[in-house]
């Protein structure tokens, strides 16, 4: 038995213990598909049969197209946006020695912990104030506070992974910040880049309660899906609906998560 | 500043906070020499390279390159091109793409960049490399693409931050011969920081030694090991025996001194100024003192001892001796001829024999 050495040896109370665990996580998510297909408008056992019914009659369904729309035009926006304001902050955070590093990144995390709720309602009553009509700008101004502090968490370990020197190599062979940032600092910590954009994108797209409070005339589809819930009949297809969503949001996940795969591999190497 | 000077280190002071780095320090780099900063880690060496790169500002003074003040010159604007210690190769770029990196400005056509790549690439005798990628180099590879990054941009200035530092011994023996061929090859100035001074010693034709950010001594490196100039590079550049002493007289370019152990003995007094009734130590080299079983008539002077202990290392054998009156055993290191091993048991009694010019008085 040399293959299990005291540290990797097996803990089956462990086992059972995740096993567990990771079923009480995703059971009550799993059960939104599995009546999606469920040929009745009652979500309820026994199941009736199997049925595309709920698929199709979203796919005719003219709003459900418009709040995707909406839906992804925020996301694209704020991703970018964020990502992009994210790489600005994770490059100071990392590079510059500045004094109240602490409570400044303390700052910028903040919106991770704060209530939705409060972030919103402030927003509501500031744009209010300022006389900015709610539009769908304004849930992108909402969304990009909440996926700030993801964006920068994100980068921040790319832009920790590689030694400083490096960008002193390209300073030293010629190139001025800017270049530099373009040959050497973009390239480098691009799979954290993209993975940003994957993440913000989910995040903004899956979220409710600041568009709940900034959103106009033209709603997302998480306001949609809240729209629907009034009507019984409409319920099975928020559920078609959701189980895309779920399946959308995992599967882009899933890929920044392989694309950023590497980082923790560059903050072994750092040391070497 | 004098005529010939390339490099210009100007009282150049550097302040980290309320950390002083370096004191005060100025020196003259002439053109297309090998020049080395010798120092242990923390003693500002690597601080002083960087300024000469542009990473660092001196927090007063000034330095020169090629005549020219570089203060509110940066980094990417400096005639000088430095190699790191850990390389700093370019991981997202392959050989060639690394090594081309500073060519961009000079818009040469694809056919000319490569051209000038593969004679690098020959010149670090690493030809058909170019598509390799950076991170599946050796560390020997990779120091000498670091190095062909730098001079494929004919820099006036390559400093050279440690880069042998992370070599295995015998590459690292392989290198140092290499560079210092290279430096003689296309004839520009090297400075060189490293904390080895055997390295410093193959290498260098002049070696500042440096200590808490201080200046020891700049010399060459038979200067600094014949003719330390206090007891900090006399101890840090090889092996020293020290004794205690005071000046009796003096007479021309010679001092007498009474030692501790060593009795009345004559040194040459060099640069120093010592006279009469100062308290001095002289130090002897382990290899300058001959051990032998009787008083040599022919050597200066003489003193007996007690043989306690014989290091055999193969080419030669390190020898402990006791002598009444010094606190600590005298090393004496000599070269192994006759193929019998140290040839001398012991303990037993034995005298230590060396010409008077061998002595250095601190």
């Amino acid at each position: 038995m040399s293959k299990t050495s005291y540290i990797n040896r097996p803990n089956r109370p462990l086992q059972i213990y995740a096993v567990l665990f990771l079923i009480f996580l995703y059971v009550p998510v799993l059960f939104l598909p599995l009546f999606s297909f469920n040929d009745s408008i009652y979500v309820r056992f026994p199941l009736e049969g199997f049925t595309w019914r709920w698929y199709i009659e979203l796919w005719h369904r003219e709003p459900v197209w418009n709040s995707l729309m909406n839906s992804v035009k925020v996301g694209a926006a704020t991703s970018v946006i964020a990502t992009a304001l994210g790489i600005f902050a994770a490059k100071a955070i990392t590079r510059y020695r500045m004094p109240g590093r602490g409570p400044i990144v303390g700052f910028v995390m903040l919106p991770l912990v704060v209530p939705g709720i409060i972030f919103g309602v402030a927003l509501l009553v500031l744009l209010s104030r300022l006389g900015v009509p709610l539009s769908l700008y304004t849930v992108a101004i909402g969304h990009m506070i909440v996926c700030l502090p993801f964006a920068i968490a994100t980068l921040i370990p790319r832009f920790e992974g590689f030694n400083k020197s490096i960008e002193e190599a390209s300073a030293d062979l010629g190139e001025n910040g800017w270049w530099t940032f373009w040959r050497v600092t973009f390239p480098i910590v691009w799979p954290g880049v993209l993975a940003s954009l994957l993440l913000t994108f989910t995040i903004s797209f899956d979220e409710f309660i600041m568009a709940f409070f900034l959103s106009g005339t033209e709603p997302t589809l998480p306001m949609y899906i809240w729209g629907q819930l009034r009507f019984p009949q409409q319920f099975p297809s928020v559920l078609a609906l959701s189980s895309l969503i779920i399946f959308v949001s995992f599967f882009i996940v899933l890929i920044g998560q392989y694309l950023n795969r590497d980082v923790q591999e560059t903050l072994v190497k750092k040391d070497t | 500043m004098t005529n010939d000077a390339f490099i210009s280190v100007r009282n150049v002071k550097k302040m980290f906070g309320s950390f002083q780095a370096i004191e005060n320090i100025s020196i003259d780099i002439a053109h297309g020499e090998f020049f080395s900063l010798l120092g242990a880690s923390g003693c500002g060496k690597t601080t002083l390279l960087r300024m000469l790169a542009g990473f660092e500002n001196p927090t007063s003074g000034e330095i020169y390159i090629d005549g020219q003040p570089m203060s509110d010159v940066p980094p990417h604007e400096r005639p000088v091109n430095i190699v790191f210690q850990n390389y700093a190769i370019f991981p997202h770029l392959n050989v060639r793409e690394n090594i081309a990196y500073g060519l961009r400005k000079q818009k040469l056509p694809r056919a000319k960049r490569n051209e000038m790549v593969d004679e690098m690439l020959d010149l670090i005798a690493l030809p058909g490399y170019g598509d390799r990628k950076a991170t599946e180099l050796s560390g020997g590879q990779r120091q000498r693409i670091a190095l062909a990054r730098a001079l494929i941009l004919r820099p006036k200035v390559l400093l050279l931050d440690e880069p042998l530092g992370a070599l295995d011994k015998q590459l690292r023996e392989q290198m140092q011969l290499e560079l210092r061929a290279l430096q003689r090859t296309i004839g520009i100035t090297f400075v060189f920081v490293t904390h080895d001074q055997e390295e410093a010693l193959t290498m260098s034709d002049r070696i500042a030694v440096m200590q808490g950010g201080k200046l020891l001594q700049l010399d060459t490196p038979t200067g600094l090991y014949e003719t330390p100039h206090n007891r900090e590079v006399a101890s840090f550049i090889g092996t020293m025996n020290f004794f205690d002493g005071v000046v009796t007289a003096e007479s021309g370019s010679d001092l007498t001194i009474d030692t501790k152990g060593l009795g009345e003995i004559v040194a040459p007094k060099r640069q120093t100024t010592y006279g009469v009734g100062d308290v001095v130590q002289v130090a002897i080299r382990p290899e300058k003192l001959q051990m032998a079983d009787a008083h040599d008539p022919e050597a200066a002077h003489s003193v007996s001892g007690f043989l306690q202990n014989a290091a055999y290392l193969g080419e030669r054998s390190h020898f402990y001796v006791t002598i009444d009156g010094v606190e600590r055993p005298v090393a004496v290191s000599s070269q192994n001829i006759n193929g019998s091993g140290t040839g001398f048991d012991q303990p037993r009694k034995v005298w230590l024999n060396w010409r008077k010019d061998v002595a250095v008085v601190l």
